[in-house]
């Protein structure tokens, strides 16, 4: 089972019910193609000031829906996305190659914390340090 | 701090001031970090939703601070890489700042 992660801008202008109409709508079309919302995010980033405008829009509110499936949704929650009017921009990722290596990551060091020495810990962090040292110093 | 120390090497960079030269060539300066920030506030998921941490690695100019300056570990600055990426994709960071 594969993570991802909608985020989309839609016009400042939306009103909150347009706005929740159109994540019921994904939501419908994720569980009907056997995909399974975890969280819907209106709160992290909400109402925040673009970067750059996009179109005429300085400002946006921001959505990301947290969503565990087989892939199978995407393409037509991004075609939706896609023809909406409210909808400025979106972005898809998934997510769950990259969460289970910062869990693996995470796990080692707490067995490294609670073992002994400094002689494992210096491993692990010259280990996640790979790399480093090349080019520029020699 | 972080943030003016890394910038008064960004300086020194763009000057050319590379000191390939061992002895003496960070004289008065700042010593080569170790480790990176990454590595030692144990950060292994980069988020592009994380606006302040990325933002620490793009300076006003929009540009991603280079590896040789922000210290990273090649796979760090590759996710770093992405997650800037995405961040820009979806206007939490600038692509350029005029």
């Amino acid at each position: 089972m594969r993570t991802y992660e909608i985020v989309f801008i839609v016009s400042p202008n939306t009103t909150e019910d347009d706005l929740h109409k159109l994540v019921s709508q994904l939501e419908t079309t994720i569980t009907e193609r056997g995909g399974r919302i975890a969280k819907v995010d209106y709160t992290t980033l909400g109402r925040r000031k673009l970067a750059y405008p996009i179109g005429k829009f300085e400002e946006g509110i921001y959505t990301i829906i947290y969503l565990e499936g087989s892939g199978q949704e995407i393409a037509e929650v991004e075609r939706r996305l896609r023809v909406s009017d409210l909808v400025i921009r979106h972005m898809v990722v998934r997510t769950d190659e990259d969460l289970k290596r910062a869990e693996k990551i995470k796990a080692r060091r707490k067995v490294v914390a609670a073992g002994a020495g400094t002689e494992v810990e210096e491993e692990l962090e010259e280990e996640l340090e790979e790399g480093e040292d090349e080019g520029f110093e020699s | 701090m972080a943030d003016n120390e890394r910038n008064d090497r960004y300086d020194r960079f763009d000057r050319g001031d590379r000191g390939e030269g061992d002895r003496g060539r960070r004289s008065g300066g700042s010593r080569r970090r170790r480790t990176s920030r990454l590595t030692a506030e144990k950060i292994d998921y980069i988020d592009y939703k994380d606006v302040k941490l990325l933002q620490s690695f793009v300076p006003e100019r929009g540009k991603i601070t280079p590896r040789r300056i922000s210290g990273l570990s090649a796979w760090q600055q590759r996710k770093l890489n992405e997650a800037i990426k995405r961040a820009r994709n979806i206007a939490l960071l600038p692509y350029t700042t005029h």
